[in-house]
C-alpha cells in the first residue's frame, strides 16, 4: 500500500499543475467548483450574454485543446489523450484543486465515450470532433416524469416512418438542455417487448422541429435543468446509437462507468479549511455564533468524512489500475460523497447561526457570500440524481452483496 | 498510489486466515472467556513457529523483520477471528518499545525471547485517572542508575495475568520514566477484572516493584507516543477485522433467514443496514491502513499523527455502527450467549474503549485543525 506518487506520477502532476497554473483564465482562479455534469459552469459560459464570459470559455477550451486534456480519458485515435486511469486520476485532482471547470460538459464526459464504444464510424467522424472542438455541447434526456428511479419504465415513444423516427413525449431534469445544441435520449421504440428491451439510444440535434426546452426552476432559484417537450419531432433512423431495441444497455455503458469522486472530496476539503479560516478570522468573527466552537467535534467529524471519502476515491483508481473492474464501490462513492456533501453545508450553517439565513452574496451580513446557505439548498438533489442514495444502497446490497432482490 | 496489498502481505494474510481457522476456533474463544490464563499456550507456540510474535522484530533478533503495515494486515486476521490471549501486549506492548527504545543489551535479551514466544509483555500505562495522555502518568519512578523502582497503581493493564514482563510508565522528578518490570517480583500485586470482553485486564499495584530502566530517565514519554501510535493504530486494525466478520455473519444471516415468506435480506430495511455495514467496514480499513502506511513509512510528523487520531476516531465509532446493526439483522437469536455474533459486539466496545474512543481522538482532531 501506498498513498504517495510513483516519480513518473509526481512528473505528470507536475506537468497538470503547472499547466493551470500557467493556462486558467482569471475568470476561472477564484471561482468556486461549477457544478460538473449538473449545471456546468462551461456550458454555461459559452452561450453566455457576457462576452467575456463567451471568451474565457473558448479560451479555456483551446488551451486545454493544445494538449488533448480536453477529453483526457478518451483514446487517442479519437482525439483524446489516451491517458491511463493513474494519470486521468492526477489530472482531475489537480482540476479539482484549482477548482478549474472541465470544458465540453456531457458531450466528452458521457457522450463521447458511449459513442466510441457503441457508435458507426459514421456517428463518430461526425459529432466526435465537434465536441472537441467545443462546436456542439450536448444533453442527456433519460428520466421522465414517471420514469425516476426506474428509468426503464420511461414511455417517450419513437414510431417508424420510413427512414425517420417520429418521436413523441416527455423528459425532465435535461440537465443543461437550454445550453444544449445536440440531446441524447433513450426513447421506446418497442413497446411490446420487455421494458428493458425496448429502448433505443437516439441523437437528435435540439433545434429539431417539434422540440420545446423549458427550464425548470429550482428550490435555488437556479435554473439548472428542463423539461423537455417531443411533439411528432422527425429524426433520421441513421442516428440511433449502437443496435436499435438495445438502447438500455447503450445508455447504461457510463451510468455503470465508475468514477472516482474524487473531485467531491477535494472540493469538500477546502469548504471546510475555507469555513475554519474563515471563522477564526477577524471578519468572520462578526458572523459565527459566539459558542461555535462546540460545534469543534461536529466540524472534525467532517474532516475525518471527507478522509474517507478520500479513501474511497483512491480504491477505485487503484482497482482499475490494476485491472480490476469496481462493483459496489462507486456506489458506495457516489452515496456516501453525496451524504457528506449535506451533512457539511449543514454544519457550515450551524457555525453562522442567525446569519445563515442570509441567502444574498453581497453587504456587510453575508458570511463567505452566504455560500453555506446556498449549498444547504443547493446540495439536496445530490442524494438523488444519478441514482439516489437508496437506490444506492439497493445497489450495494444486490450486485454488491449478493443479497436476494426484493 | 496503490491501496492493494503487496504479494507477500497476500500471502500472510491467506495464510493467517487459514491457520486462525483451525487453531482459533470459536469453541477456544468460548473457552478462553472462562479460563483463567484466557489463552492457550499451545496456540501461542503455534503462532511463534509462525514467526508471528517477532515479526516486526529484525532477523539479527530472531525475527522476521516485516514492517508495520504487514503487521496490520496480519491484526486484521486478528480480529476477524477474535484471538484470544496477549499478542498484541506482547507485540505492540513489548517488542515495540524495546525495539525502538532499548538498549543493545535490552534487544539481545528480550526480542529473541519474545519472537520465540518464551516471553510474554504487556504495556503497564493507564491508571485509576483512566487517562491515556502524559498527565495521566503519576505511578512513582526511583531511578538509580541502570534500575528503576515503581509504586502506584496501574488499571486496565491487558494480560498482567500472564505476563512475564510489564514495561511500566511511571513518574521520576525528570518526568515520565519507562521501566522493564519482571513480574515474579513481591512488589507486583495483580488483581484481575471481569469485563465487558472477558479479555484479560487487570489492576496492577506496585509496591517498590523493581526492574531495567527502559530507554532515559524522564525521556520515557517522547519515547511512548510513536508506540502508542502504533498500539492504537493495531486496535484499529483488529476492530477492521472484527467488523468485516460481524459484517459477512451478518448478511449470511440475512440471505437465510426467512420470515413473510422470503429471506430477510430481500427487504430494504435489512438490505440498506448491509450497505451501511460494508460503507463502513470498508472506510475503517482505508482510513487504518492509511495511519499504518504513514507509521510504516515514517511520513512528517504531523500527518502521520493527524493520520492516526483520524483512524481511532473513525474506527472506534464506525465500527460500533457495524456491530449494532449486525445485533439488529439477527433479532432475538443474536442476544443469545450460544450465538457467535455476540462475540464480536462485546469485544468491538473493548478495542473502541482502548487507547481513547471516537470522542477522544475527535477532540485531537479539532485541536489539530485549530479550533
Amino acid at each position: 500500500m501506498d498513498w504517495s506518487d510513483s516519480p513518473d506520477q509526481a512528473t505528470f502532476r507536475d506537468e497538470v499543475a503547472t499547466f493551470i497554473k500557467t493556462r486558467l483564465p482569471a475568470r476561472y482562479q477564484e471561482g468556486e467548483d461549477g457544478d460538473e455534469g449538473f449545471t456546468g459552469g462551461w456550458q454555461a459560459d459559452r452561450k453566455s450574454d457576457d462576452a467575456t464570459a463567451r471568451d474565457t470559455a473558448v479560451s479555456w477550451a483551446d488551451a486545454l485543446a493544445e494538449k488533448g486534456w480536453v477529453a483526457p480519458h478518451w483514446p487517442k485515435e479519437y482525439g483524446g489523450a489516451g491517458l491511463s486511469v493513474m494519470e486521468q486520476f492526477i489530472y482531475n485532482q489537480e482540476m479539482a484543486k484549482a477548482a478549474a471547470p472541465s470544458v465540453g460538459g456531457m458531450g466528452v464526459s458521457l457522450l463521447g465515450p458511449t459513442m466510441i464504444v457503441h457508435g458507426s464510424d459514421e456517428q463518430k467522424a461526425e459529432h466526435l470532433p465537434r465536441v472537441l472542438s467545443g462546436e456542439v455541447a450536448w444533453a442527456q434526456g433519460y428520466s421522465e416524469p414517471s420514469a425516476g428511479s426506474d428509468l426503464a419504465s420511461l414511455q417517450t415513444r419513437a414510431t417508424r416512418d420510413g427512414d425517420d423516427f417520429v418521436i413523441n413525449g416527455q423528459k425532465i431534469w435535461t440537465s443543461g438542455a437550454q445550453y444544449a445544441d445536440w440531446l441524447f435520449a433513450l426513447v421506446r421504440t418497442e413497446p411490446d417487448a420487455p421494458k428493458h428491451r425496448g429502448i433505443s439510444f437516439i441523437v437528435m440535434d435540439i433545434t429539431t422541429p417539434g422540440i420545446t426546452v423549458r427550464p425548470i426552476v429550482d428550490m435555488g432559484w437556479n435554473e439548472p435543468f428542463n423539461e423537455t417537450f417531443f411533439e411528432d419531432v422527425r429524426v433520421p433512423a441513421a442516428n440511433i446509437v449502437g443496435e436499435e431495441n438495445r438502447g438500455w444497455y447503450v445508455g447504461m455503458t457510463l451510468l455503470d462507468f465508475e468514477r472516482s469522486g474524487i473531485s467531491g472530496a477535494i472540493s469538500y476539503e477546502r469548504n471546510i479549511d475555507r469555513l475554519l479560516d474563515y471563522a477564526k478570522s477577524e471578519e468572520g468573527n462578526k458572523h459565527v455564533r459566539q459558542d461555535w466552537r462546540t460545534l469543534r467535534h461536529e466540524v472534525a467529524e467532517r474532516h475525518l468524512e471527507v478522509g474517507v471519502l478520500f479513501n474511497f476515491a483512491f480504491r477505485i483508481v487503484s482497482m482499475q489500475n490494476s485491472g480490476m473492474v469496481p462493483n459496489y464501490e462507486a456506489s458506495v462513492n457516489k452515496m456516501f460523497g453525496s451524504e457528506i456533501h449535506q451533512r457539511l453545508s449543514r454544519t457550515g450553517t450551524k457555525v453562522f447561526g442567525l446569519y445563515a439565513n442570509v441567502w444574498q452574496e453581497d453587504g456587510p451580513h453575508a458570511p463567505m457570500k452566504s455560500e453555506f446557505t446556498r449549498d444547504y439548498v443547493g446540495s439536496v438533489p445530490h442524494t438523488i440524481f444519478s441514482g439516489s442514495s437508496e437506490i444506492q444502497r439497493n445497489v450495494i446490497a444486490t450486485r454488491g452483496l449478493g443479497l436476494p432482490r426484493g | 498510489m496503490d491501496l492493494g496489498l503487496s504479494e507477500t502481505q497476500e500471502l500472510l494474510k491467506n495464510s493467517a486466515r487459514d491457520f486462525l481457522e483451525n487453531e482459533s476456533p470459536e469453541q477456544l474463544v468460548r473457552d478462553m472467556e472462562e479460563d483463567d490464563a484466557g489463552y492457550s499456550p499451545e496456540l501461542w507456540s503455534k503462532m511463534a513457529e509462525q514467526g508471528w510474535q517477532g515479526l516486526l522484530v529484525p532477523e539479527e533478533h530472531g525475527g522476521a523483520g516485516f514492517d508495520f503495515l504487514d503487521l496490520c494486515v496480519l491484526l486484521e486476521e486478528f480480529g476477524r477471528a477474535l484471538v484470544p490471549g496477549p499478542f498484541m501486549s506482547t507485540v505492540l506492548g513489548g517488542a515495540v518499545p524495546i525495539m525502538s527504545i532499548g538498549s543493545d543489551a535490552q534487544k539481545a535479551e528480550f526480542l529473541p525471547r519474545i519472537a520465540s514466544g518464551d516471553v510474554i509483555f504487556t504495556l503497564a500505562l493507564t491508571e485509576p485517572s483512566a487517562r491515556f495522555d502524559e498527565e495521566g502518568v503519576q505511578a512513582e519512578a526511583t531511578v538509580s542508575g541502570d534500575e528503576v523502582t515503581f509504586n502506584g497503581t496501574k488499571l486496565f493493564v491487558p494480560d498482567a495475568n500472564v505476563a512475564d514482563y510489564m514495561v511500566v510508565v511511571g513518574r521520576s522528578g525528570n518526568g515520565v520514566t519507562l521501566g522493564i518490570v519482571a513480574t515474579d517480583q513481591p512488589g507486583v500485586e495483580v488483581t484481575q477484572l471481569q469485563t465487558i470482553a472477558r479479555d484479560k485486564q487487570a489492576e496492577v499495584k506496585l509496591n517498590g516493584a523493581t526492574g531495567q530502566l527502559l530507554g532515559t530517565d524522564g525521556g520515557g514519554w517522547a519515547a511512548l507516543e510513536p508506540v502508542l501510535n502504533r498500539y492504537t493504530v493495531a486496535e484499529c486494525a483488529y476492530l477492521v477485522g472484527l467488523a468485516q466478520m460481524d459484517f459477512e455473519i451478518s448478511v449470511d444471516y440475512a440471505k437465510e433467514r426467512v420470515q413473510f415468506g422470503r429471506p430477510i435480506g430481500s427487504f430494504q430495511a435489512i438490505q440498506h443496514k448491509c450497505a451501511d455495514m460494508v460503507t463502513d467496514v470498508d472506510g475503517s480499513r482505508f482510513i487504518m491502513y492509511k495511519a499504518a502506511w504513514s507509521l510504516a513509512t515514517d511520513q512528517p510528523g504531523d500527518d502521520t499523527q493527524m493520520s492516526v487520531n483520524m483512524a481511532k476516531a473513525w474506527c472506534s465509532e464506525a465500527t460500533r455502527r457495524v456491530v449494532a446493526h449486525g445485533q439488529q439483522i439477527h433479532g432475538g437469536i443474536g442476544f443469545t450467549k450460544d450465538y457467535k455474533i455476540q462475540l464480536y459486539f462485546r469485544r468491538q466496545k473493548r478495542a473502541e474503549l482502548a487507547f481513547g474512543d471516537a470522542d477522544y481522538h475527535r477532540e485531537l482532531v479539532a485541536q489539530q485543525l485549530g479550533i
